[in-house]
């Protein structure tokens, strides 16, 4: 019975809301003017909306990091004999070695050669207790994508250059910025959150599948099957 | 994605299995698990859960003793050709998120783990089981991550996976050929071989490119005791067996009492 009653009460309650409203759209006045209210409403919700988006969540998505040791490529790139393949070389069987390991460094800097608060901090951390410096990767993929530098850099004749941008002439390593999620580096995507247009002359390219793809059909003609880049 | 398909010039990598030469050892399973990382479970009896990309198959001629003959048959992935020769594998046709496709300068069907959402369209597809769901995620026993091999991608719980007749290996042979400035398309027949066609201690399991006359598939495949599975069904695989026995080469396809086994071969014949 206490239901019904309820039921009863409420709709009574609701039945005169129509009147009440109708009484107020007569008065047409204050309508025009909330309008622009709602206009602006939206208008500074929308602009909110695309200063966060484009610009607060890069910021809030990448944390910024340092490498370990603020490496000066140029400084070596002068002194080796063979270029970039001097420490980042090929083995026999055509597989990449990518970041030398310490065993290579340890060849020229068993103990400090210069001054450099840098160098002198590589040799006490790393050099003498013997520990692999824990160099932060921008190109790092993750382990579904097969890449080959040798079909690249000996098939294709591609310059180091050409994918990982001048890093080779830098004097100061660059902040590694990682991407929060996934835990990649932004070289990845590319540092335009939007990815339109070309990355600045001497910046790395971005390196994703969809980059991957766009630059296979460019040369080859054909995207390629699956396994040509996954394993 | 859409290459030219030039079926007879380009490689169509392949296997021949003497069935006469296996023994059911298994040897081929255990390598082919080391190789591409295939999950296992502490309980395999449970064939619903297990995961492997090549299984061995006990075939009985079901006669009494004396008469009773026994015969193994392992089984990778067929990489089928499919009808009419053109990519059309069951499996690739029916795959709604493009997660395996045909690669026309191998013929080899690949799987991507990340790609596939798992729906098992293509287990349905398959007519000869080589596909394995995870029901999972891998567990690997203590410290055996550290051995699991950096070539080829775990797979994770969701995702189907299959044979890949180790591409990974003809990725590696490539890469080499590569660094020596040689031609990646004249790949020596030793520098790209399966695991599990090396893990076979009697030799039973012959892999190569089954268009190149230099191969030893080449010749073999056209032993009159070759047969392949299912060949009705128009799949055209790539894994050619060979036995000596006939109630083997009948237990190939589903054939009448009347039919004699290698009948679709000389239809397959007078078609072409």
């Amino acid at each position: 019975m206490s239901s019904t009653d309820h039921h009863h009460t409420h709709s009574a309650k609701a039945a005169p809301d129509p009147d009440h409203h109708e009484s107020g759209a007569s008065g047409s006045q204050p309508a025009k003017s909330s309008g622009w209210g709602v206009f602006l409403f939206f208008m500074i919700g929308f602009v909110g909306s695309l200063i966060s988006g484009w610009i607060l969540f890069p910021e809030l998505l990448y944390s910024k990091k340092s490498q370990p040791i603020d490496f000066n490529h140029s400084v070596h790139l002068d002194l080796v004999d063979d270029g970039c393949n001097s420490c980042h070389f090929f083995e026999e069987d055509g597989s990449f070695t990518g970041m030398p390991d310490l065993s290579k460094c340890v060849d020229c800097h068993e103990s400090a050669q210069t001054d450099d608060p840098e160098e002198i901090k590589f040799v006490d951390e790393y050099v003498t207790p013997g520990i692999e410096v824990p160099w932060l990767n921008h190109s790092k993929q993750p382990d579904c994508v097969f890449f080959s530098h040798s079909a690249h850099v000996m098939g294709a004749g591609m310059s180091c250059e050409s994918c990982h941008g001048d890093i080779g002439t830098s004097e100061h390593t660059r902040v590694y910025e990682e991407n929060r999620l996934t835990g990649y580096s932004r070289d990845i995507w590319g540092h335009s959150i939007s990815r339109l247009g070309k990355p600045e002359p001497g910046d790395p390219l971005p390196m994703k599948m969809n980059d991957c793809a766009k630059c296979h059909e460019e040369e080859t003609g054909h995207k390629g099957a699956c396994f040509q880049c996954h394993k | 994605m859409k290459e030219k398909n030039d079926y007879e010039h380009s490689k169509r990598y392949g296997m021949v299995i003497d069935l006469d030469k296996c023994t059911g050892c298994g040897s081929c399973m255990i390598g082919c698990y080391t190789e591409n990382n295939v999950p296992f479970k502490a309980d395999e009896t449970n064939k619903l859960d297990s995961i492997n990309w090549i299984q061995v198959y006990k075939l009985t001629n079901g006669k009494p003793y004396p008469e009773t003959e026994i015969s193994y048959l392992p089984m990778p992935c067929m990489q089928c050709d499919g009808e009419g020769k053109l990519g059309h594998s069951p499996c690739v046709s029916v795959c709604p998120a493009v997660a395996t496709d045909y690669d026309y300068s191998t013929g080899i069907v690949s799987q991507i783990y990340t790609r596939c959402f798992g729906c098992r369209y293509c287990m349905a597809a398959c007519p000869y089981h080589a596909r394995k769901f995870n029901w999972w995620d891998p567990v690997w026993p203590a410290d055996m991550e550290k051995y699991l091999s950096p070539d080829v991608s775990p797979r994770m719980r969701g995702v189907v996976e299959k044979c890949s007749f180790c591409f990974h290996r003809y990725q590696l042979a490539r890469n080499k050929a590569y660094y020596e400035n040689r031609q990646t398309e004249e790949l020596g027949e030793d520098e790209y071989q399966t695991a599990c066609a090396e893990a076979c201690p009697t030799g039973a399991i012959t892999f190569g490119d089954l268009n190149n006359k230099s191969h030893a598939v080449y010749q073999l495949k056209n032993s009159p005791n070759a047969f392949r599975l299912l060949e009705r069904l128009e799949t055209n695989p790539k894994v050619y067996y060979l036995s000596s026995k006939k109630w083997v080469r009948r237990q190939g396809d589903n054939y009448l009492a009347n039919e004699e086994p290698g009948l679709i071969k000389k239809i397959d014949k007078q078609h072409h």
